[in-house]
C-alpha cells in the first residue's frame, strides 16, 4: 500500500460537489472575515492588523477563559449553521426540481451526502456548539464562579470539536461524505455497500467532536456540583444551571454509549470485524439499539438547556419570579430519567413485539406529563408579571407555540400503531424540526440576545432581531407544514425523485419558499450584528444590568471581567441579584480584595486537536504510520501538560483593585 | 453581601479533581458497559466458527486474573507508602505493579497471538469481533495505566512526594483499581461463563 | 408590532390557499388519510382520536400564552402585578394531574392499539388468508407467491377483502415495506423474516415504497399495489405461471445484482424455498 493509504489524486477529483464545496467554503470564508474584521474592529485593533494574528492567539485561541471559548464556540457553530441551512437549501432544491422524467441539479450520490451532511452537522456542530457556548458563557457566571472546574480540559474539549468540525468540512474537498443519513444506519454503512470514505468522514469527525462533548459534560457537571459561590445550595440554583446540571449529566451517561458505537462500526470497515454486518455473525439491529440509546437522550442534552434559557428569561422579561420552581426541578429530573427508557421509540416498525412497542410508547408519552408542566409553570410566570416583549421574549412566545404543536405529533407518533403509517416519512421529518428549531434553535437565540451585553457590553439592535424572529417563525411554518402533509401523502424522508402524479411538487415549493425564509431571517441576524456593532454606542450596557435581571452573571460589570467576580458572592437564596436589589445591598462599601489563582493560557489544546485531526485523517485514508505519529504526538502533549505544576498565575489584590476602579470609573457597580 | 475567601482552599481543589476523576471512571463503566452488552448479544453468533468453551483456557486466565489482583494489592501499597512519604518505597512497589501488569498485557497479547494464528481472528465471526475488542479494549486501558504509572515514577524520583503528586498518585491507583474491577466482570462474563455455557 | 401581525396574517393566508390549491384541484391521494385497507382505517381513526384527545392540551395552552401575554403587558400597569408570587399547589398540582390523565388515556390507547394492530398479528376473515414473501433487493422489490408457484418484481397484486400475510426480508441493506393505503410499514431485514399482515377492502391501485434510505437506488425503489377482485386475481396468477421467465436460483442471483428503476415483471417460481434460503443464507457459512 502507498504511503498516503488510500489516498490519491483522483480524491480531489470532483464533479458537482467540487463546486458545491467550494460555494460552502466561500460562504465560511466570507462570514469568517466578515466576524475576524467586526471582532477587530470592535476592539480597535486595525491600525494593528499584522498584529492581529499574534493578538488572535494569546488572546483568544490559546485563552482559558470559558467565556473566550464560548464565543469562539458560538461563531464556529454560526458558520456551520450557514453550512448547514445551504445544504438544506440544496434538499429543498433537488425535490422541487427532481420530478418525473427530471432528474433535478444534482446526482443522486451527491444529494445523498447532502442530506447526510445537513443532519450530522446541524446536530454534532451547530446544535452541541451552540449549546456548549452558552453553558460556558454563562454557567460560571451564574454559579458566582471564576472558571470551570478543569479550564485546560475545557479549551482541548473546544479544539476538538474543531478538528471534528475541519475533517467534516475537509470532506467536501478530499474525498467525499457518507451517504447513508445523519446515523449511518448499517448495513448500508459497512464496507460491503458503502466501501468509500465518506462513512469514515463521519465516523471520525463526530467520534473526535463527541469525545471533546463528553469532556466537556465531565467538566461542567463538576463545575456545577463543586464550584458554587457560598450559599448556593442546589434548591438555589438559577433554572438555567439546574437545566445544564441535567444535560451533562446525560452527556455523562449517553456520550460513551456513542463512543463505542462509533468505535465498533470503524472496527467493523477497518480491520473486517462483524459487529453490525449482515452475515458472519454481526447484528445491524443492534448497532440501531445502541445508536438511539446515544441518541434520544442527545435530543434531551440539546433541549433542556434551551429549556433552561427559557426559564431565565421568562422570569427577567415579566419581571417575576419563576413560578413553581420546585415543579421545574423535579420535571427535569423526570425527563432526564426518561430520556433514557424511550429509544425504542425510533424503531417501532423493527418488529419487537406489542408488549415491547406498547412499553416504550407509554414511556415516550410519560414525557409528555413533565415537558407540559414546565410549558404551565412558564405561562404561570408570566401571570401578574409585567411581560416585555424584548427579542428573547418574543423567540419564547414563538417556542411555546411551535414546540406545542411539535409535542403534539410526538405523542401522535408514540402510539406504534400510528408510528407504523409516519415513521421515516416527511412527517417525521418536520416533527423533529418542529422540536429543534422550534424548541432547540430558538432557545438558543433567545439565550444570546439575552446574554449577549453581559459578554460584549452592549445590546443587539432589537428591530432587526424581531425581523429576524418573524421570518423564522413564519419560514418555519412555511417550511414544515407541508412536510406534515407531504408525510401523509406517502412521501418518505430522504427521496431524490418521485413521480409527477404523486402530487408532491406543489408542496416542496411551499417549504423551498419557508427555507428562503428562514435563510432571509438569518440574514437579519446577521445584519443585527453588524449593525449592532457599529452602533455600540448608543446600547452599551453601562450598568451590566440592561434587563433588570436576577441572577448572579448581572451583579458583575458588562462585559464580564476575565475573573468574572472581583469578590466571590455570598447566595441567601433564589435570585440573588433581585434579592440584592429589594434590600438596596448592591455596592460593597470598602471591597477587601484579596490574591486570585487564574489559569494561564494554553496552547496545548490545539496541539492535541491538531493530533486528533490528523488521527481521524489517517485513520479515514488508511495512511497508518500516520496515525501512529498523531497518537504519539497526543500522548506526548498529555504528558506534557498533565505533569506540568505551572499552570496557574496570580491576579494580585492590587492589581484587582485597580482593574475594579477603572470599571467603577466607568459607572459601574462591583 | 458576606466577604468571603476569594482563594479556593487546596482542599476544596482537590476533591474537585478526585470527584471528577470519579465521574470519569463513570462514564468509562458506561462504555466498558456498551461493550459488555454487544458482547451478550454476539456470544453465541459464532457463525460455525469456535465459541468460548473451545478456546479459552480456565488456568491460563486465572494466572492472569491473579497477576492483575496482585498489581492491584501492590499499588495500594505504593499509596501507603506516598502517605507515610517514603520516596523509595513507593518507586519499590510502583516497579512492582509495572512488572506485574506487563506480565499481564504480555499473558493476553500471548492469548490474543495464538487465537489469530490458529485461524480465530476478529474477522472470523460476531462473537470474536466482540471478545476481541472488549478484552482489548481492557488490555489498552492496562497499557494506558502503564504509561501513567511510568511517568508517575520518573516524577516522583525527580521531584519526590510533593502535594501534587500525592494527587495524581491517587488518581493513578483509582484507575488501576478500576481496571481490576472491570477484569473481575471480564473474567466472570466472558471466560467463565464462556467456558461453561459453550 | 401591528405590520409584522399583517405579514404573518397575509403569509398565512396566501399559505393556506396555495395549499388548498395543491390538494383540492389537482385531486391528489393523501394516501394515510384515504385508507382502502382495514389495518389502513383503524390507524387512521386512532391517529384522529389521538389528535382530538391532544387537542385538550393544545387548545388551552394557545390561549393561555395568548392571553397572559397580552393581559400581563408590561404597559398595561393596571393588570395586577405580584412579583413574588411563586407557587401555588392547588394550581401545580392540576398540571401535573391534567396531563397525567391525559396519558393515562394515551396509554390506554397505546397497549390495546400496539396489540389489536400488531403487524405479526394475523387479520380475521373467513377467507382463507395468501402468503406473500417480500425481498428487498438492490433496487427492487421481489415478491414471491409460494402456493400459487409465481413471482413478480415491483408488483403485487392480491385479492380484495382477503387476509394476506406479507413475510418480508431482504438481500441488500435495510429497507421498510410501506403501502401506504393498506396500512402501516415494517423493516426489511437481511437474515430476518418480519411480517405484516394487510387486507384491501376496496379495488384499485395502490402505491407502495421503501421508507428507509438503501443508497444509490433508493428513491426508485417504489412497487404497485394492485387490489383486484378473486377473480381478476386468479386471471392474473394464471398468466403469471405461463409467464416465459423461470425465477430459478441463477436468476434470483442475476436479479438480486445491483439495478435501477426496474420495469414490472413476472416470473414463475422454480424453488418453492427460494424465500427461506435468502433468509438463511446470512444465518451460516
Amino acid at each position: 500500500m502507498s504511503i498516503l493509504g488510500r489516498l490519491t489524486p483522483e480524491a480531489l477529483q470532483h464533479g458537482p460537489l467540487a463546486a458545491i464545496g467550494l460555494v460552502n467554503v466561500a460562504i465560511a470564508g466570507a462570514v469568517a472575515a466578515l466576524v475576524v474584521v467586526g471582532l477587530l474592529s470592535y476592539f480597535h485593533l486595525w491600525s494593528r492588523l499584522v498584529g492581529g494574528a499574534k493578538w488572535l492567539w494569546s488572546e483568544w485561541l490559546t485563552s482559558l477563559d470559558p467565556k473566550k471559548i464560548g464565543v469562539m464556540y458560538i461563531v464556529l457553530a454560526t458558520l456551520m449553521l450557514l453550512r448547514g441551512v445551504a445544504d438544506a437549501g440544496m434538499i429543498r432544491a433537488q425535490q422541487v426540481l427532481s420530478v418525473g422524467s427530471s432528474h433535478g441539479v444534482i446526482p443522486v450520490d451527491t444529494f445523498q451526502q447532502v442530506f447526510s451532511a445537513h443532519g450530522t452537522i446541524m446536530i454534532f456542530f451547530v446544535a452541541m456548539g451552540l449549546m456548549f457556548g452558552l453553558i460556558n458563557l454563562i454557567v460560571p457566571l451564574q454559579i458566582g464562579a471564576r472558571d470551570v472546574a478543569f479550564p485546560f480540559m475545557n479549551s482541548a474539549s473546544f479544539w476538538l470539536y474543531a478538528a471534528g468540525m475541519a475533517l467534516i468540512n475537509l470532506s467536501l474537498v478530499v474525498g467525499e461524505f457518507a451517504a447513508t443519513g445523519w446515523l449511518a444506519y448499517p448495513p448500508l454503512s459497512e464496507l460491503a455497500y458503502s466501501p468509500g470514505v465518506g462513512v469514515d468522514y463521519w465516523i471520525w469527525s463526530i467520534q473526535i467532536a463527541g469525545i471533546g462533548s463528553l469532556l466537556s459534560g465531565i467538566n461542567f457537571l463538576v463545575t456545577i456540583l463543586k464550584m458554587r459561590a457560598p450559599g448556593m445550595t442546589l434548591m438555589k440554583m438559577p433554572m438555567f444551571v439546574w437545566s445544564v446540571l441535567n444535560s451533562m449529566v446525560l452527556v455523562a451517561f449517553a456520550f460513551p454509549i456513542l463512543t463505542a458505537t462509533l468505535a465498533m462500526l470503524a472496527l467493523d470497515r477497518a480491520l473486517g470485524m462483524h459487529f453490525f454486518t449482515s452475515s458472519f455473525g454481526g447484528n445491524p439491529m443492534m448497532y440501531i439499539n445502541l445508536i438511539w440509546a446515544w441518541g434520544h437522550p442527545e435530543v434531551y442534552i440539546l433541549i433542556l438547556p434551551a429549556f433552561g434559557v427559557f426559564s431565565e428569561v421568562v422570569a427577567t422579561f415579566s419581571q417575576k419570579r419563576l413560578f413553581g420552581y420546585k415543579s421545574m426541578v423535579w420535571a427535569l429530573g423526570a425527563i432526564t430519567f426518561l430520556s433514557f427508557t424511550v429509544w425504542l421509540h425510533h424503531f417501532f416498525t423493527m418488529g419487537a413485539g406489542a408488549n415491547v412497542n406498547a412499553f416504550f410508547g407509554i414511556m415516550t408519552a410519560v414525557i409528555a406529563v413533565p415537558t407540559g408542566v414546565k410549558v404551565f409553570n412558564w405561562l404561570f410566570t408570566m401571570y401578574r408579571g409585567r411581560v416585555h416583549f424584548n427579542t428573547p421574549m418574543m423567540w419564547f412566545l414563538g417556542f411555546v407555540m411551535t414546540f406545542t404543536i411539535g409535542g403534539m405529533t410526538g405523542v401522535l407518533m408514540s402510539i406504534p400503531a400510528i408510528d407504523f403509517q409516519v415513521h421515516n416519512t416527511l412527517f417525521l421529518v418536520a416533527h423533529f424540526h418542529n422540536m429543534i428549531i422550534g424548541g432547540v434553535v430558538f432557545g438558543y437565540f433567545a439565550g444570546i440576545t439575552y446574554w449577549f451585553p453581559k459578554i460584549f457590553g452592549f445590546k443587539l439592535n432589537e428591530r432587526l432581531g424581531r425581523y429576524a424572529f418573524w421570518c423564522w417563525v413564519i419560514g418555519f411554518c412555511l417550511a414544515f407544514i407541508p412536510l406534515y402533509i407531504l408525510g401523509l401523502m406517502g412521501a418518505a424522508r430522504r427521496l431524490d425523485h418521485y413521480d409527477a402524479s404523486m402530487g408532491w411538487q406543489g408542496l416542496f415549493i411551499v417549504a423551498g419558499v419557508g427555507v428562503m425564509v428562514i435563510a432571509l431571517g438569518i440574514g437579519f441576524q446577521i445584519l443585527q450584528m453588524i449593525v449592532s456593532v457599529r452602533a455600540r454606542k448608543q446600547n452599551l450596557d453601562t450598568t451590566g444590568d440592561p434587563w433588570n435581571g436576577r441572577t448572579l452573571e448581572w451583579s458583575t460589570v458588562s462585559p464580564a471581567p476575565f475573573y468574572n467576580f472581583a469578590i466571590t458572592p455570598g447566595v441567601h437564596g433564589r435570585d440573588p441579584f433581585w434579592a440584592m436589589k429589594q434590600s438596596g445591598h448592591v455596592r460593597s462599601e470598602a471591597p477587601k480584595y484579596q490574591d486570585i489563582q487564574l489559569p494561564k493560557n494554553s496552547a496545548m489544546g490545539i496541539f492535541i486537536a491538531a493530533f486528533a485531526f490528523a488521527f481521524g485523517f489517517s485513520l479515514i485514508w488508511h495512511i497508518w504510520w500516520l496515525a501512529v505519529v498523531a497518537l504519539l504526538g497526543i500522548i506526548s502533549c498529555l504528558i506534557l501538560r498533565l505533569t506540568n505544576d505551572d499552570t496557574e498565575y496570580t491576579l494580585t489584590a492590587a492589581e484587582l483593585a485597580r482593574l475594579e476602579s477603572k470599571n467603577s470609573r466607568k459607572g459601574i457597580r462591583s | 453581601m458576606s466577604e468571603l475567601k476569594t482563594n479556593l482552599p487546596a482542599s476544596r481543589d482537590e476533591s474537585k479533581t478526585v470527584f471528577g476523576f470519579w465521574v470519569y471512571l463513570m462514564t468509562d463503566c458506561v462504555l466498558f458497559a456498551s461493550l459488555f452488552a454487544t458482547f451478550a448479544v454476539l456470544r453465541g453468533n459464532t457463525f460455525g466458527g469456535p465459541s468460548g468453551a473451545d478456546l479459552f483456557s480456565l488456568p491460563f486466565v486465572l494466572g492472569e486474573t491473579l497477576l492483575l489482583l496482585t498489581s492491584s494489592f501492590t499499588m495500594g501499597l505504593a499509596v501507603l507508602a506516598t502517605q507515610r512519604g517514603l520516596k523509595t518505597q513507593v518507586l519499590a512497589w510502583l516497579a512492582v505493579t509495572v512488572f506485574l501488569g506487563a506480565a499481564f498485557l504480555t499473558m493476553e497479547l500471548t492469548e490474543f497471538t495464538n487465537l489469530v494464528r490458529e485461524g480465530n481472528s476478529w474477522v472470523r465471526s460476531g462473537f470474536l469481533s466482540s471478545f476481541f475488542t472488549l478484552v482489548g479494549t481492557h488490555g489498552l486501558h492496562i497499557a494506558t495505566g502503564l504509561l501513567w504509572i511510568g511517568v508517575m515514577a520518573a516524577q516522583v524520583y525527580r521531584r519526590g512526594l510533593g502535594h501534587a503528586t500525592l494527587r495524581r498518585l491517587t488518581l493513578l491507583s483509582m484507575f488501576w483499581h478500576f481496571l481490576d474491577l472491570i477484569w473481575i466482570f471480564i473474567f466472570t462474563i466472558v471466560y467463565l461463563m464462556g467456558a461453561v455455557q459453550g | 408590532m401591528s405590520k409584522p401581525f399583517k405579514i404573518v396574517a397575509i403569509v398565512l393566508v396566501v399559505l393556506a390557499a396555495g395549499v388548498g390549491k395543491f390538494l383540492l384541484l389537482n385531486g391528489h391521494t393523501i394516501d394515510v388519510l384515504m385508507p382502502k385497507g382495514t389495518i389502513a382505517k383503524q390507524e387512521l381513526d386512532l391517529l384522529v382520536t389521538a389528535t382530538l384527545l391532544m387537542m385538550v392540551v393544545v387548545i388551552p395552552v394557545f390561549i393561555l400564552t395568548i392571553t397572559i401575554a397580552w393581559k400581563y403587558r408590561a404597559t398595561n400597569t393596571k393588570a395586577k402585578y405580584s412579583p413574588d408570587w411563586d407557587h401555588n399547589r392547588a394550581i401545580e398540582t392540576l398540571w401535573w394531574a391534567v396531563p397525567f390523565m391525559l396519558i393515562l388515556v394515551i396509554s390506554v390507547i397505546t397497549w390495546k392499539s400496539s396489540h389489536e394492530l400488531d403487524p405479526f398479528k394475523p387479520l380475521a376473515s373467513n377467507k382463507p388468508p395468501i402468503t406473500i414473501q417480500v425481498v428487498a433487493l438492490q433496487w427492487k422489490w421481489l415478491f414471491i407467491y409460494p402456493e400459487q408457484h409465481i413471482a413478480s418484481v415491483n408488483l403485487v397484486e392480491l385479492p380484495v377483502d382477503t387476509p394476506v400475510n406479507f413475510v418480508i426480508t431482504s438481500d441488500a441493506p435495510m429497507n421498510s415495506f410501506w403501502i401506504p393505503q393498506l396500512g402501516g410499514q415494517v423493516y426489511a431485514m437481511s437474515g430476518m423474516s418480519t411480517q405484516l399482515h394487510l387486507m384491501a377492502s376496496e379495488s384499485g391501485s395502490y402505491h407502495g415504497s421503501s421508507a428507509n434510505i438503501s443508497g444509490q437506488g433508493y428513491s426508485g425503489m417504489k412497487f404497485i399495489a394492485k387490489a383486484s377482485s378473486r377473480h381478476d386475481f386468479d386471471d392474473w396468477v394464471t398468466s403469471a405461471q405461463q409467464s416465459p421467465s423461470v425465477l430459478s436460483k441463477a436468476e434470483y442471483d442475476h436479479l438480486a445484482l445491483p439495478s435501477q428503476n426496474n420495469p414490472v415483471s413476472t416470473y414463475t417460481l422454480a424453488q418453492a424455498d427460494l424465500y427461506d434460503g435468502v433468509v438463511m443464507k446470512y444465518m451460516k457459512p
